[in-house]
C-alpha cells in the first residue's frame, strides 16, 4: 500500500507476521497433562511441564502430526530430519527458564499462503501470495494472572498460572511480504481458516489460541534499505491487527517526516485508545543462547508417512473459493462467505451433490439458513433440514411445482423439524396451480368482483395488473404460479 | 582469558549477582573450561557428523493419552511462595 503524504513522499509499509497457534491435543508436548482451557489455576501442572530435575520430557506423538499438516497445507518444505533446542531466558511465566523450541532445523520451511483482497464492494478479488519462512513446534508458556501489590513489605508481585505451560503451539514465520493492515488482517484470517480446515487448532483469538506478533517498517519508496524495525504485540482480534498495523504505519511516516528515529523496540496494542504504546524495554538482551535439547531425540520422517498425511489434507480454503468460482459459476464473495468454515461449505457441497442449482443453493444457505442459524445460535451442523431436503426444496421451485413464496413459507418448519419439502407440500396441499383452466377461472372471478379496477385499468392505470395478480393469489392461497398467472391476466386484460 | 565485562555478560544472563572477587575467579575458571574446547576443536572432525546427544535414536514419542498428574497440589506447595491457587513472584518490568 502506498501511503501519500503532504510533502509527496511515498512510502511503503514492509510487515512480517509472527503467529502462535495452539494446536488442540489433549494432553500437553511433552507430558500426559491436560490441555483443557479454562480449568482451575495450577491444576494441569506435573514435574515434567514445572520443570523439576531429572524428568525427562517425550514427545507428542499428535504433535508432530498436527504440525506437519500445517506445513503441508502452507505449501512448505518439510524437514526428514529435524530435532528441538532450548531457548533460554528468564521470566516468571517459564518455570524451566529455558522453553523447548526449534532452532536451526525447523520441521517445516519455505512455504506460501494466498490470501484473497476483494474490495468494499466485496467485487474484483484479487489474489496475492504471502511467503512462509518457517514453521516449527514448541511450548507454550504459563500465564501471569494478576498483578498485585504488597504494600505492607513495599514490593509489588505477580500470581502465575502454569496450566498453558508445555501446551503445543506452532510458530508460523511469514516473509516480509505483507504491505498494509487489511492484508496483515486477511493473512491471519486465512491461517485462522487452514488451521480450523485442518482440525489441529481452534484458531481463537479471544482465548488466545491464535495470536499475532507483527514487524513492520517503514521506507520511501524506491528506498532499497529497510526502515527501523518495530515489534507490535497484544492485538486479540483480526481488526486490531489491521488498525495497529495502519496506526503504527501513520506513527513511523510522522517520526520521519519530523525527523525523530524510529527506535527498535516492542509496542503494545492498546486497544482503549486505539494506539501503540512502547513496552519498557526487556532488561538483558535477546541472547537466547539456544543449544540442542538433550533430553529429545531427534526426529526422522519417512516419506511414506508424509504421503499419509498429504493423503489426509482436506480440500482448504483456497482451492474451495476457486472452484466455487470456476466450476459452480458463484461470485468471489458468495464463494468466500459459504467457505468460511468448512462445515458450511460442506453442506454447500452436499446439497450441490444432491442435484440442486449452485446459485440457488448458495442464496437459500447464505439468506434464510444463516438467518436461521443466526437466531437459534445453532451451528449449520444441527440443522435439521439436511442437504438433501434443502436440494429437493431447491427442485421444487425449479420444476414450478411450487413457488419461491411457498417454499419461503414452508422453510420455518422444514429448519425445525426436516423432513422432505414434497410430502410436506402434498400434505398441506400447497402444490403450485398451473393448470390454465384454474387460473382462468380464478381470474374471471377476480374481474368479476373488482369492476371498478378493471374499468380504471381499461382506461390506462395499468400498474394495477399487480392489484389483480395479488387477488388471484389471495384467491388460490398463494397457489397461483406467479408467471403464468401474469401472463394469462395480461392477456385477458388486453382482450 | 576472559574480560571482566565478558563474565559480567553471561553472569547477567545466568541472573548471577557476583562480587568483583567471583568475577576475578569466574574469569579464570570459565577461560579453563574455553582452553579445554579449544583442545579438542584441534581434532579433526571434517568427516564425523554432529551429534547433539550421547545416545543413538529418533523418533522417540508418545501417544495423545491423557496421563494427569496425582498431586499437582504438591507442587504448589513446594514453591518458596505459593498464594492460594497460584505462584507468587517477584513483578516484572513492564509489566
Ligand atoms: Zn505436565
Amino acid at each position: 500500500m502506498n501511503i501519500a503524504t503532504p510533502t509527496k513522499i511515498q512510502y511503503e509499509a514492509i510487515i512480517g507476521l509472527e503467529t502462535h497457534c495452539q494446536l488442540s491435543t489433549h494432553t500437553k508436548i511433552f507430558c500426559g497433562c491436560s490441555t483443557a482451557f479454562g480449568t482451575p489455576p495450577n491444576t494441569n501442572i506435573c514435574p515434567v511441564c514445572m520443570g523439576m530435575p531429572g524428568v525427562l520430557p517425550v514427545l507428542n506423538q499428535t504433535v508432530l502430526e498436527y504440525a506437519v499438516k500445517a506445513g503441508l497445507a502452507l505449501n512448505c518444505h518439510i524437514s526428514l530430519f529435524s530435532k528441538f533446542d532450548r531457548k533460554q531466558y528468564f521470566y516468571p511465566d517459564l518455570p524451566k527458564n529455558y522453553q523447548i523450541s526449534q532452532y536451526d532445523l525447523p520441521i517445516a520451511e519455505n512455504g506460501w499462503l494466498e490470501i484473497e483482497l476483494v474490495d468494499e464492494s466485496g467485487l474484483n478479488p484479487v489474489q496475492k501470495r504471502v511467503g512462509i519462512t518457517r514453521l516449527h513446534m514448541e511450548e507454550d508458556a504459563g500465564k501471569l494472572v494478576h498483578a498485585g501489590s504488597d504494600r505492607l513489605a513495599g514490593s509489588s508481585y505477580s500470581l502465575v498460572d502454569y496450566n498453558r505451560t508445555g501446551v503445543p503451539l506452532i510458530e508460523i514465520v511469514s516473509e516480509p511480504d505483507i504491505r498494509s493492515g487489511k492484508e496483515a488482517a486477511e493473512y491471519a484470517q486465512e491461517l485462522q481458516r487452514i488451521i480450523r480446515y485442518l482440525g489441529v487448532g481452534d484458531g481463537n483469538m479471544q482465548e488466545g489460541s491464535l495470536r499475532c506478533d507483527v514487524n513492520i517498517s517503514v521506507r520511501p519508496i524506491g528506498q532499497q534499505k529497510f526502515g527501523t524495525k518495530v515489534e507490535i504485540k497484544n492485538m486479540n482480534s483480526f481488526s486490531a491487527i489491521q488498525r495497529a498495523i495502519d496506526y503504527e504505519i501513520e506513527r513511523q511516516i510522522q517520526s520521519i517526516e519530523t525527523n525523530i528515529p524510529v527506535i527498535q523496540e516492542t509496542r503494545l496494542w492498546d486497544e482503549s485508545n486505539q494506539c501503540t504504546m512502547s513496552m519498557r524495554r526487556k532488561e538483558g538482551s535477546s541472547d537466547y543462547r539456544y543449544f540442542p535439547e538433550p533430553d529429545l531425540t531427534p526426529i526422522e520422517l519417512s516419506s511414506g508417512q508424509l504421503k499419509n498425511w498429504q493423503g489426509d489434507l482436506p480440500e482448504l480454503p483456497a482451492q474451495k473459493r476457486h472452484r466455487y468460482v470456476s466450476s459452480f459459476g458463484l461470485s468471489a464473495y458468495d464463494a468466500r462467505v459459504l467457505t468460511e468454515d468448512r462445515p458450511m461449505a460442506e453442506y454447500f457441497e452436499s446439497v450441490i451433490a444432491a442435484g440442486a442449482n449452485p446459485k440457488q443453493s448458495a442464496n437459500w444457505i447464505m439468506g434464510d439458513i444463516t438467518a436461521h442459524l443466526k437466531t437459534t445460535k445453532q451451528s449449520i451442523s444441527q440443522l435439521s433440514i439436511n442437504p438433501s431436503d434443502l436440494a429437493e426444496l431447491i427442485h421444487l421451485i425449479e420444476a414450478n411445482t411450487i413457488s419461491s413464496k411457498i417454499a419461503k413459507e414452508i422453510l420455518p418448519e422444514l429448519l425445525v423439524h426436516g423432513g422432505s419439502p414434497q410430502s410436506l407440500i402434498d400434505q398441506k396441499g400447497l402444490t403450485q396451480i398451473s393448470d390454465t383452466g384454474l387460473l382462468m377461472a380464478a381470474i374471471d372471478k377476480v374481474l368479476t368482483a373488482n369492476p371498478q379496477e378493471l374499468e380504471q385499468y381499461r382506461q390506462g392505470k395499468t400498474k394495477l395488473l399487480g392489484f389483480f395478480v395479488g387477488q388471484v393469489m389471495k384467491q388460490t392461497g398463494g397457489r397461483a404460479d406467479p408467471k403464468l398467472t401474469n401472463q394469462l391476466l395480461m392477456h385477458k386484460l388486453t382482450d | 582469558m576472559l574480560k571482566p565485562e565478558e563474565v559480567r555478560k553471561v553472569a547477567s544472563l545466568a541472573r548471577l549477582e557476583l562480587t568483583p572477587d567471583e568475577e576475578g575467579q569466574f574469569a579464570t575458571q570459565l577461560s579453563d573450561i574455553l582452553t579445554y574446547i579449544e583442545q579438542l576443536n584441534q581434532l579433526d572432525t571434517t568427516d564425523v557428523l554432529p551429534t547433539t546427544r550421547a545416545i543413538d535414536g529418533s523418533n522417540i514419542t508418545r501417544e495423545d493419552h491423557l496421563t494427569p498428574y496425582a498431586n499437582p497440589r504438591l507442587i504448589l506447595q513446594g514453591a518458596p511462595e505459593p498464594e492460594g491457587e497460584f505462584f507468587r513472584v517477584p513483578k516484572i518490568g513492564g509489566e
